[in-house]
């Protein structure tokens, strides 16, 4: 799905990333975690697009990103759910239609129904909320409606960036149980965090994976976590 | 190319609602591109009621005058009926010539009045008389005309007009050219206009951008949001700026025909008044073509 071979990518300054290789299978549970500032942000966007490496070669659906147009990356990103820490919405519109958003922009509002969308909005607890305006939303539910967002257009790898990174344990869990039951369904999740006991926590439920960055390469994370 | 333009038109404005609503509602900015685009038009009108006016008056001296001429005949009293005869015999054997006639005293005296009163006993005075010429459409020979005038009548002088006629044609075109000038220029200032707004309304929205960026919106789903916007603005303000123009041109006091003159002859004529309907959707093409290259070098500088 996702292939990172030999990747670099350094900042106007200096090297933040070097000499990664990286491949997300199918179905597979990934956490990525490493101290603030050691690139965790930057290597997700090298995983969608968003960035290209200084050097080495990033694959997504097999296809080199360099080779990709401005109408590829966004069709590219239909396929692949983002969560980010500090979620950004279209503030003037309702959440409802924040949450479709990816179906109107994309030309398939019409082939959704509305029982579509209240099944999503009732599975990550915003039923009540479907008419609030994203700014009237908690931290919580900002990241739950992020999540329902990323995964409404059934795509087939979902990337959360510090997804619990604003909300208390209980809403952490609640999360990650709903990230736990996409990869059931057989998406490919990859979540950044530096919380460990949150790695902990899904280690019970689902066979994860681990890699951590440090001194500006990934390394798999031993089982003693 | 009007029916493509008119097609283009309707499919990047027709799309659905919501694409509209993704961009959020700006209320002063959008009457700023209406009140703009409006006084644009307005201004238009002029220039074109300028240009169209100036083309007229050259066409007419250019060519209606050109088909005629006048010959004077300045003799003494006794032989002035003679020459004058003579005169007309000669424009009937003349190639080029439609008819001669000569101007009866009446008539000369109304061409006298205005400038020494309807009072004046003509008859007390050595007038000139005047034969006026009308030529066909392939002309006289003058200078042949003049070699037998002064072979045959010496008291005659031909006058072409063409004098006092080119440097006016060549004033009516120069205003012409000027007219049609102003009018580019007035497009060209709308289009840079809508670029700004265009590029105001981009960096303001640059969220809403990178949100749609994020869930897989193209550049062109993008685009379209902000060109359907200056496009309809353009076209409502442009309408609106057309019939008040239109409606300024048809209050200017207007000449008889003896009155006339270019300033009381600044309008539009018969089929011109059509010319002006043009200027809305002209506004709208140049709102979109503006909007479209400002949002597409814009979302190519973004991730």
């Amino acid at each position: 799905m996702i292939d990172l071979e030999n990747v670099a990518y350094s900042y106007g300054g200096g090297e933040l990333l070097s000499d990664i290789s990286l491949k997300l299978a199918p179905g597979s549970f990934h956490f990525l975690t490493g101290p603030s500032g050691s690139g965790k942000t930057t290597l997700m966007k090298l995983c969608y697009g968003a960035l290209l490496p200084t050097s080495g070669y990033v694959r997504l659906f097999d296809t080199d990103v360099r080779a990709l147009t401005r109408d590829d990356v966004a069709m590219l990103r239909r396929r692949v759910g983002v969560v980010h820490q500090d979620c950004q919405f279209l503030d003037h519109l309702p959440v409802s239609e924040n949450i479709a958003l990816p179906l109107h922009v994309s030309g398939r509002s019409r082939e959704t129904q509305s029982a579509d969308l209240d099944d999503l909005l009732q599975w990550v607890g915003l039923t009540e909320r479907a008419g609030a305006l994203p700014p009237e939303l908690s931290g919580g539910e900002r990241q739950r409606a992020a999540l329902a967002r990323a995964v409404i257009m059934s795509p087939d790898v979902i990337l959360a960036d510090e997804p619990t990174g604003n909300v208390d344990w209980d809403m952490s869990q609640r999360l990650l149980r709903l990230l736990i039951e996409l990869n059931r369904m057989g998406k490919t999740v990859l979540v950044a965090t530096h919380d460990l006991s949150l790695i902990r926590a899904t280690k019970a439920h689902v066979q994860v994976r681990v890699l951590r960055i440090a001194n500006r390469r990934i390394q798999l994370a031993g089982a003693d976590l | 190319m009007k029916a493509a333009v008119l097609k283009l038109l309707r499919s990047s404005l027709q799309s659905d609602v919501q694409a509209d609503r993704v961009v959020p509602p700006s209320g002063f900015t959008a009457q700023l591109t209406l009140f703009a685009a409006g006084a644009m038009a307005f201004l238009a009108v002029f220039a074109l009621a300028l240009s169209l006016a100036a083309g007229r008056l050259a066409e007419r001296w250019g060519d209606e005058l050109a088909r005629s001429a006048t010959i004077r005949i300045a003799a003494p009293a006794d032989q002035q009926q003679a020459q004058t005869a003579a005169a007309l015999r000669i424009l009937e054997t003349t190639r080029g010539v439609d008819r001669a006639r000569a101007l009866t005293d009446a008539e000369q005296a109304a061409l006298l009045a205005p400038w020494f009163g309807a009072e004046l006993a003509l008859d007390t005075l050595p007038v000139p008389r005047l034969i006026e010429v009308i030529e066909t459409k392939e002309g006289m020979d003058a200078a042949g005309l003049r070699l037998r005038l002064a072979a045959e009548v010496p008291g005659a002088v031909l006058d072409d007009h063409s004098r006092w006629r080119e440097p006016l044609v060549k004033a009516a075109s120069r205003l012409r050219l000027l007219g049609w000038t102003s009018t580019v220029l007035i497009a060209a200032v709308t289009a840079a206009m809508v670029t700004l707004a265009a590029n105001a309304a981009l960096a303001a929205n640059a969220q809403v951008i990178s949100v749609l960026r994020l869930v897989g919106a193209t550049d062109n789903y993008i685009a379209q949001a902000f060109i359907r916007r200056f496009t309809l603005r353009a076209l409502i303000g442009a309408a609106a700026g057309m019939v008040l123009g239109m409606i300024a041109v048809l209050l200017m006091p207007r000449g008889d025909d003896e009155t006339a003159s270019f300033l009381t002859g600044l309008g539009f004529q018969g089929v011109h008044w059509l010319f002006p309907l043009l200027i809305p959707p002209l506004a709208a093409t140049v709102a979109y073509i503006a909007t479209r290259i400002a949002a597409r070098r814009t979302l190519e500088g973004l991730s």
